[in-house]
């Protein structure tokens, strides 16, 4: 019977919540299939996250080396055509993380296997996989279908899945590493951690996020000071810190950090995924934006079809009228 | 240091209102301005940078009509040497893997160090052309660039992880590099600028001057229809002049205790 594989994604001690999210999405698609469920792990001392993962999977195959310890797409590509090329999985699931886009694509190439990347949904039916991924920002969505193959390589969006766990108890299955030599060509050295210090948006009651909808730098002080009269700090999507107007530190999103405060007002912030991603559980969201048909009012609890710079001028004074 | 730079002609649709054409299968072009891709952008200034450094040349490369000149034209004017167009009938509707066999073989026979293209592209966003372009000219890549320096023939790069972190990989050029948004800050050019490079020579090569037939470029995935994202959820909109919708803000906020 073949398999849906799912790659394990881990990374400085932890199993990364994506790859739950792909064995809650793979164990469906292979009820549907009639395929089984198996979880693919790399890396060295790990058999602890195989117990975690045999909870989640039919199988758990698992490759140690210390050649696999820390991620890297050329020893981790070798490893897995090879595992793919033995068990032909009909598809393989990878997370659309960093991660997963330094892997996928080549190894779709290097298989001979169509690919889809950053799906929001897939479905196998009458021979064909079809496909839902985002286009234009997450603006519209696009049904896809990969030319027919023997196996089929797609990578998922993070926190797109609910992960459920299940007390499947699969069984580990322990594999040699065909690895031979150290990849010469591709090398990890280190992780770099965030500059420790500056602000902690993590701990504000209440965030102002700016985004595209800033034009300029000078734009910004009149935006701090809406915060300062709610008691809040200014946080902001990735343009802005792309931009050098404010530190990374800053930053909500995937990227960046991920925030829950008691309110969140998005001033010109499109509401591309990666941004949702930090700030959706927020206990109120409004969100004012010049187009009526950004995705960030899909999030908001409430929103406003409005030029910020019209809005933030009376916000800040009502504001100041009834704190009294 | 002898770079080529890929890049993408697209739609700016971060503010702008995306309608779908009638067939479904796009999104309606008219009205919209279209620009060089925001991560191809960073690319071509890191391009510029390393030939201002270490010397040698600038070649960007982009697949598409004569509409994408504008793209190639700032490309020139921003400092690179060369420009290069491939354009044919049958590159329409090209999906990352169709798009990095054409520039394999136009990039091919040409003689470089290393490629620089965007991590993704702001208008399909596969974020895969970059290294199914390395594997198919059997050379290493890394993506999501956020920092290079180069030592002998090997690059040392920083790539962007989630959440603030990265990570330092060492990587043997020739290489591909796909380059994260926020790497360094892209220069204006002067309207003197874009005008000199109007006289500049754009090459523009077919699907024969490359060496490629036609079944040879087809792609892995094909869009069966697009649509508007069907809403989950709705915010409730304020409405009325900012005046009154200041007015209802502040008193939800202070009705919820948050004033």
């Amino acid at each position: 019977m073949t398999e849906i594989f799912v790659l394990t994604e881990h990374r400085r001690g932890q199993i990364r919540d994506i790859t739950l999210e792909m064995l809650t999405k793979g164990r469906a698609l292979a009820e549907k299939t009639n395929t089984e469920l198996t979880a693919v792990l790399f890396g060295k001392d790990v058999k602890e996250y195989a117990k975690t993962l045999s909870e989640y999977a039919k199988r758990v195959i698992l490759v140690e080396d210390s050649k696999l310890e820390n991620f890297n797409s050329k020893a981790y590509q070798k490893v897995l055509s090879h595992l793919i090329k033995e068990h032909k999985p009909l598809i393989t699931l990878i997370g659309h993380t960093s991660f997963g886009v330094d892997l996928a694509p080549s190894l779709a190439v290097s298989l001979g296997m169509p690919l889809a990347t950053d799906c929001i949904e897939l479905a196998f039916e009458n021979g064909t996989l079809t496909v839902t991924r985002q286009m234009y920002g997450g603006k519209v969505n696009a049904n896809a279908v990969l030319n027919k193959a023997e196996g089929y390589i797609v990578t998922i969006r993070q926190a797109t899945f609910p992960a459920e766990n299940t007390s499947m108890n699969g069984e580990i299955v322990e594999v040699p590493s065909p690895l031979s030599d150290e990849i010469a060509e591709k090398r990890f050295i280190e992780y770099v951690l965030p500059a420790p210090g500056g602000v902690d948006i993590t701990a504000a009651d209440v965030l102002i996020g700016i985004g595209r909808g800033i034009k300029d730098e000078s734009e910004i002080p009149q935006i701090e000071e809406l915060a300062k009269t709610l008691g809040g700090a200014l946080a902001c999507s990735r343009p802005i810190v792309d931009k050098g107007w404010l530190s990374n530190d800053r930053q909500v999103g995937s990227s960046g950090k991920t925030v829950k405060p008691k309110l969140y007002i998005a001033l010109g912030i499109s509401g591309a995924f990666q941004h949702v991603l930090g700030m959706k559980n927020s206990d109120l969201i409004i969100a004012i934006n010049k187009d009526k048909n950004a995705p960030i009012f899909g999030v908001a609890d409430y929103g406003v079809v409005e030029d910020l710079f019209k809005l933030v001028p009376p916000l800040k004074e009502k504001v100041n009228e009834l704190k009294g | 240091m002898d770079v080529i730079v890929c890049v993408k002609h697209v739609p700016e649709t971060a503010e702008a209102d995306i309608k779908i054409d009638p067939a479904g299968k796009s999104i309606e072009k008219t009205g919209l301005v279209f620009d060089i891709n925001e991560w191809d952008d960073y690319a071509l200034e890191e391009a510029v940078q390393i030939k201002e450094k270490l010397g040698g040349t600038v070649t960007a490369i982009t697949i598409g009509s004569e509409d994408t000149d504008s793209t190639l034209r700032k490309c020139l004017a921003r400092g690179a040497d060369n420009a290069i167009r491939l354009t044919d009938p049958k590159f329409e509707g090209a999906d990352s893997y169709a798009i990095a066999k054409i520039l394999h073989k136009a990039i091919e026979d040409l003689s470089f160090n290393i490629i620089l293209t965007g991590a993704l592209a702001g208008d399909d966003g596969y974020t895969a052309t970059g290294p199914i372009l390395a594997e198919l000219l059997g050379i290493p890549y890394v993506t999501m660039v956020k920092k290079i320096e180069f030592n002998g023939d090997i690059a040392k790069v920083n790539r962007e992880l989630e959440g603030g972190l990265e990570e330092i990989v060492e990587v043997r050029l020739p290489a591909v590099l796909t380059i994260q948004t926020g790497i360094n800050e892209p220069r204006y050019v002067s309207i003197m600028g874009i005008r000199k490079a109007m006289q500049r020579e754009i090459k523009v090569l077919g699907l024969a001057d490359v060496g490629l037939k036609e079944d040879e470029i087809g792609s892995w995935i094909k869009i069966e229809k697009m649509y508007v994202p069907p809403v989950e959820k709705q915010a409730e909109f304020l409405e009325g002049n900012p005046d009154e919708v200041a007015k209802k803000i502040a008193e939800l906020l202070k009705a919820r205790g948050l004033i």
